[in-house]
């Protein structure tokens, strides 16, 4: 009789907990696969598919893709990396750091056909899921280059391809590449730009980190664009950035060709804002001093 | 142990911070430390002495000052010359660490030799050597990971680390104890 209490008790401990911990019934897990960072996990809720490297997509879904409309982004964070178009709408050339799903080179792949796009990714386990649950590949003029973001750059300054546009999406919620948010870090990338090139960053909007951030690519950039939504985005450019009247005029040849991946160009416009919301006495992030992880615990 | 935490932290913006980068620096603390074991016992038949001592660790404390001068230009060009991440942070894990950390491995079978007076109390010395060691390990690591790397540049802690070992082998120096009289 005690032990079957306890059996009881001990069910509605983990149904409890199970349901705190925001567990959806409706959420089916369609693949798993451990490597050597992480599990990457892929569920599906309806007809959306979401990459988690968290059980139950806990702390935050990586990419999500509409199985029945594929073109289709869902997440709010690619639309606005996107808007890094209306600053150069016809780059040659583009490095994304962070696969991921794969909706950023999936979409640059279809908007601009003859770009060359260069991806880099350090786990092959998420490459592999990308290619199979998220229909992104390597192909003609995409190439996908398995290791770690700062070790690619340093060895492609030492080459003489630059890019006209970086796309940088490298971290999550749950852990950050330390080496990758520092001033030594931004300035390798900086001097990876082809002259009037364009760097879009997928970053924190919340959480400590925030100030330390914003300084750190104010220091490299000066001057730059802060999209906020759930994320935040930054968008800058080598030479001057161009004001708002110049935004809205590139930003109208993407007015139909955004409409297949669910969003209008226009409604990313009012986010563009070089208002600076930040504590400027924070402290730089360098290689000797990279807290980030610690930093993103601070609320 | 707060050498090797802030050694991955050298290691990442040259070779990243994949599981081989780690993988490298752990295997070169363990073979420096093994064979400074080795050295550090051989030594200790040689006329022990607690100045002698403080010479190790005033010697182990030196050889990491290359570290904070060179370390950058070192893992740049060491990275040229051997382009594989897995050979190359091996590479450099030994050219910045397997020095400091050899003569720290010295250190505990010479304070062995220091501690032990007779075959009957020699498993509690060594054990209470082993705990001071390994418990001071734990702390620094925890603190260094936790704390430290919040409040000051990598560089700095390593400084720190560094006073404190010439500190402790000056104060070996200076209290100039002849020898198996410290307990």
């Amino acid at each position: 009789m005690k032990r079957r209490s306890f059996l009881l008790s001990l069910f509605l401990t983990v149904f409890t907990l199970s349901a705190a911990c925001g567990v959806r019934a409706d959420q089916r897990l369609v693949h798993s696969e451990r490597s050597l960072y992480r599990e990457v996990l892929v569920y599906e809720n309806g007809d959306v598919r979401c990459m988690c490297f968290t059980r139950h997509c806990r702390v935050g879904r990586q990419s999500c893709m509409d199985t029945r409309h594929p073109d289709r982004i869902v997440m709010g964070y690619p639309k606005m990396m996107l808007g890094a178009l209306f600053l150069n709408p016809a780059p040659q050339s583009v490095l994304i750091i962070g696969l991921g799903g794969g909706t950023i080179p999936r979409t640059l792949r279809q908007l601009l056909p003859e770009t060359l796009i260069d991806v880099v990714e350090i786990d092959p386990a998420v490459v592999r899921v990308a290619a199979r649950y998220f229909g992104f590949t390597a192909g003609y003029k995409t190439r996908v280059i398995e290791t770690d973001g700062r070790v690619y750059v340093k060895r492609a300054l030492r080459g003489t391809q630059r890019y006209d546009l970086i796309v940088l999406d490298a971290f999550d919620h749950e852990y950050i590449p330390e080496h990758l948010l520092t001033q030594e870090f931004l300035q390798e990338v900086k001097s990876l730009l082809a002259p009037g090139g364009v760097l879009t960053a997928n970053t924190f909007s919340s959480s400590g980190l925030y100030e330390h951030e914003s300084v750190t690519y104010a220091k490299v950039f000066e001057k730059f664009y802060n999209l906020k939504r759930e994320n935040r985005v930054i968008i800058t450019k080598l030479s001057a950035l161009p004001d708002e009247q110049q935004l809205r005029t590139t930003a109208q040849q993407f007015s139909g060709s955004f409409d297949r991946y669910g969003f209008k160009a226009a409604e990313l416009l009012p986010l563009f804002t070089q208002e600076r919301d930040w504590d400027p006495g924070a402290r730089v992030l360098t290689d000797q001093y990279s807290p980030a992880n610690l930093l993103n615990l601070e609320r | 142990m707060a050498v090797e935490l802030l050694g991955g932290r050298l290691l990442a913006p040259t070779f990243g911070s994949s599981i081989y980068v780690w993988g490298a620096i752990i295997t070169v603390f363990m073979l420096a430390l093994s064979l400074g074991y080795l050295a550090g016992g051989r030594y200790s038949m040689l006329t022990p002495s607690v100045r002698r001592l403080g010479v190790i660790l005033i010697i182990a404390a030196l050889t990491v000052v290359p570290l904070l001068l060179f370390a950058e230009p070192m893992l740049d060009a060491l990275s040229l010359a051997v382009p594989d991440p897995r050979f190359g942070s091996l590479l450099s894990a030994v050219a910045l660490f397997f020095v400091p950390t050899f003569f720290s491995g010295m250190v505990s079978p010479y304070a062995v030799r220091l501690l032990v007076q007779d075959r009957n109390s020699s498993g509690r010395h060594a054990g209470q050597l082993y705990f001071v060691s390994t418990f001071g390990s734990a702390a620094g690591t925890l603190l260094t990971s936790f704390y430290l790397v919040l409040w000051l540049e990598v560089n700095q802690i390593l400084l720190g680390l560094l006073l404190i070992s010439v500190a402790i082998g000056a104060c070996a120096w200076l209290v100039h104890a002849p020898r198996n009289e410290i307990d």
